[in-house]
């Protein structure tokens, strides 16, 4: 693999490189077509899933728009009922807080649920440079950190992987016997991540929805690993990006459906659990602390962009990837960021500079699927617009306003734009000349495709020679 | 430098009351029919429709039942259940069933074979020892007719741990436990527990399940494999 120095060089690598392996592609598509049948049946049982989708957004509208009121009630709720809230500005604020807390309780085995905060972060990473084992629980992220990658789709961290290579790494990390059932190497990960459970002192996971009324955390998955996570440690922490704000409990009754429905298609997906704060007086079990940390890190940032503030309602279901075209070819390590697809093009440029990431936005047929696709009516596309125009006008490329300049300038003169009329033929009889070295000013596109021949005659003078026509 | 207990808790309030200072635009229509005054949630009628009599419902569970592989049994009293358990526990060769203390549970308890042990989590318990049991038998707060839901709670099913350690998890529910959806089950726990909630609620929707691996349905991820929800009068 090279390595290049700009996000955007590193991009056009690996984008090349992934989008010529075909049979990754052809599973990446199979797996995404039983998506898509799938979705569909679920979408049409709603009464209306349309009228569903603008009370999502209403709801959301509400919250993002309130965000400030929204996380007071939250954290006044929360703490008391005996949770910890703490605010973090960035990463390193995060990890800091998460480090303290393990080092002060002399915790010595994590255990993780699928938390894509903790990847925007590095968390683990952190927590294992201070000497921490921490173990990823979620099958598909369990997988991906066996394989030390990061995932390749945000609900679907190992889409991308066959049975076989799956079989293969277990054989490697785990010593199991070769497999090529599913079900088996599923077996596999259960049996091995059940003692790590048991004897974990500290469990961290991710948060779907905060629940400013009740002080709660809303957590979805279908494993149940997040469920042993959050019960039998003694310590819960739940890191989670402040944007995952609703205002009611009952909302979610709404929210719940969808997002089953948007990101797997299915009605509901199998745990949705709702956490208000660590083990109360008269239960059983569950932890004795809960720490909550609430994520910025440049959320605050987007949410001052009024014009695409509401990419901050983005539930995560991960509906505009299953759609894109891009994301169907390119894949998902391709983009080189914690969040892929049509919604992390949308959001890294805020998160991580425009300039370095502007070319993700670019990196869109702005065919509109992801918008279609969003529960909670993000508008995508024209946000992956709005970043294009936003990168243009922060810094200006000299040669592309030349260029502008020129064409500007030719097309207000009828008799320079015949003249290049005349004169394009020509040029194209020179072309191969130059064809496939960088001399070529048609070059990007030439590389993958022909350039269509000049037709020997222009429409214009078509028109004017036609036959039998009054002049 | 941050605050250690709160961190930036003023400087990042102060950033998000800055940015809301210009109102976003909104690219969807408000819903056009307005909130109703009380708990009932405006967007009920979008969802997917369910039947109105009780009738109607238990057959909507029984058939969500299906698709999601949950066991539903309809069973004629408590000693109906309980022979149910016991045949279950014949089939699977259960040692030892684990439960908590409850109206429902108990009643069948007390009607289960000598042979089979039980472990009580209600004063706690070793979590070894629940690992190690073959299934655990909870109650449960509601049943959702519109998902095929069972909503459990800390207070209601034995804590946290019983309905997801254990290998196999058996519930009992009322048959006045079933209501119509999720919003319904919300507003029984908002009445029930009046703002003091458990720390825990769930819906569980079905036995645990993945598709990380080539997107194909595997059941027993970490949770349970078998989910069976007995139904009494």
């Amino acid at each position: 693999m090279i390595n290049a120095s700009e996000p955007q060089e590193q991009f056009q690598i690996d984008a090349d490189r992934t989008t010529a392996d075909e049979p990754r592609r052809a599973a990446v598509r199979q797996a995404l077509g039983n998506y898509k049948t799938a979705r569909s049946k679920t979408e049409n049982a709603f009464a209306s899933w349309p009228h569903a989708r603008d009370a999502a957004a209403t709801i959301k509208y509400e919250g993002i728009n309130h965000l400030d009121r929204y996380l007071r009630e939250f954290e006044e709720k929360f703490t008391a009922r005996g949770g910890k809230v703490f605010w973090a500005s960035s990463g390193a604020q995060a990890r800091e807080y998460i480090l303290r807390l393990a080092r002060e309780r002399a915790v010595k085995s994590i255990v993780k649920s699928k938390a894509m905060t903790s990847e925007e972060i590095h968390l683990n990473d952190a927590l294992e440079k201070d000497g921490y084992h921490v173990i990823e629980s979620d099958l598909g992220e369990f997988i991906q950190q066996l394989k030390h990658e990061p995932p390749y789709h945000f609900v679907f961290p190992c889409m991308h992987l066959k049975r076989e290579e799956i079989s293969a790494l277990f054989e490697r990390e785990l010593g199991t016997a070769k497999t090529d059932s599913p079900e088996e190497l599923t077996m596999i990960a259960r049996r091995f991540l059940r003692r790590h459970y048991i004897n974990a002192d500290m469990g961290i996971s991710g948060g779907n929805f905060i629940v400013a009324e009740t002080g709660m955390i809303s957590i979805t998955e279908n494993e149940g690993n997040a469920r042993l996570a959050t019960a039998l440690p003694k310590i819960h922490v739940a890191l989670v990006g402040i944007e995952k704000i609703i205002p009611r409990l009952a909302d979610l009754a709404l929210f719940l459906p969808m997002l089953a429905t948007a990101g797997t298609g299915q009605q509901l997906t199998c745990y949705n659990s709702m956490y208000g704060g660590p083990r109360q007086p008269g239960e059983i079990d569950g932890p004795e602390e809960f720490h909550v940390v609430l994520l910025d890190n440049h959320r605050t940032r987007l949410l001052a962009d009024a014009e695409q503030r509401d990419a901050l309602h983005c539930i995560r279901c991960g509906a505009c990837l299953n759609v894109c075209p891009i994301f169907k070819n390119i894949g998902g390590h391709a983009y080189g960021t914690t969040y892929q697809g049509p919604i992390g093009s949308v959001i890294t440029p805020h998160f991580r500079g425009l300039q370095d990431w502007k070319h993700l936005s670019g990196a869109s047929s702005l065919c509109g699927a992801c918008t279609e696709a969003c529960p909670v009516k993000i508008d995508i596309h024209h946000h992956l617009l709005q970043n294009r125009r936003n990168a243009v006008s922060e810094k200006k490329v000299w040669w592309e306003r030349f260029i502008w300049f020129g064409f500007r300038e030719l097309m207000k003169r009828p008799w320079a734009y015949q003249m290049a009329m005349r004169l394009a033929p020509v040029g194209q009889f020179f072309h191969p000349l130059v064809l496939g070295t960088a001399l070529d000013p048609v070059n990007s596109w030439t590389k993958t495709r022909d350039f269509p021949a000049a037709a020997p005659q222009s429409f214009h003078d078509w028109w004017r020679d036609r036959k039998g026509v009054r002049k | 430098m941050s605050d250690p207990i709160s961190g930036d808790r003023e400087a990042i309030l102060g950033r998000i009351a800055e940015a809301l200072r210009e109102p976003a635009p909104k690219h969807h229509e408000a819903p056009d029919k307005p909130a109703p005054l009380g708990l009932t949630a405006p967007f009920r009628e979008w969802l997917p429709p369910v039947g109105k009599t009780r009738k109607d419902q238990i057959a909507l569970f029984a058939q969500q039942s299906e698709v999601l592989r949950t066991e539903f049994v309809e069973c004629a009293s408590v000693v109906g259940a309980a022979k149910q358990l016991t045949e279950l526990a014949k089939k699977a060769d259960w040692k030892t069933i684990a439960l908590h203390a409850g109206e429902l549970t108990d009643a069948v308890a007390a009607k289960l074979p000598e042979t089979l042990a039980t472990l009580r989590v209600d004063a706690g318990y070793d979590k070894e020892a629940l690992e190690a049991c073959d299934a655990g038998f909870t109650e449960c707060e509601a049943l959702i007719a519109q998902t095929g839901s069972v909503c459990v709670t800390a207070l209601s099913s034995g804590g946290r741990a019983l309905s997801v350690l254990p290998p196999h998890h058996v519930v009992i529910a009322q048959k006045g436990q079933l209501v119509p959806d999720l919003a319904a089950a919300y507003e029984i726990l908002a009445l029930k527990y009046a703002g003091h909630y458990p720390s825990f609620v769930s819906f569980i929707t079905g036995p645990s399940r993945t598709g990380d691996i080539e997107r194909i349905l595997v059941l027993g991820a970490h949770g349970p494999k078998r989910l069976t929800v007995l139904l009494v009068p």
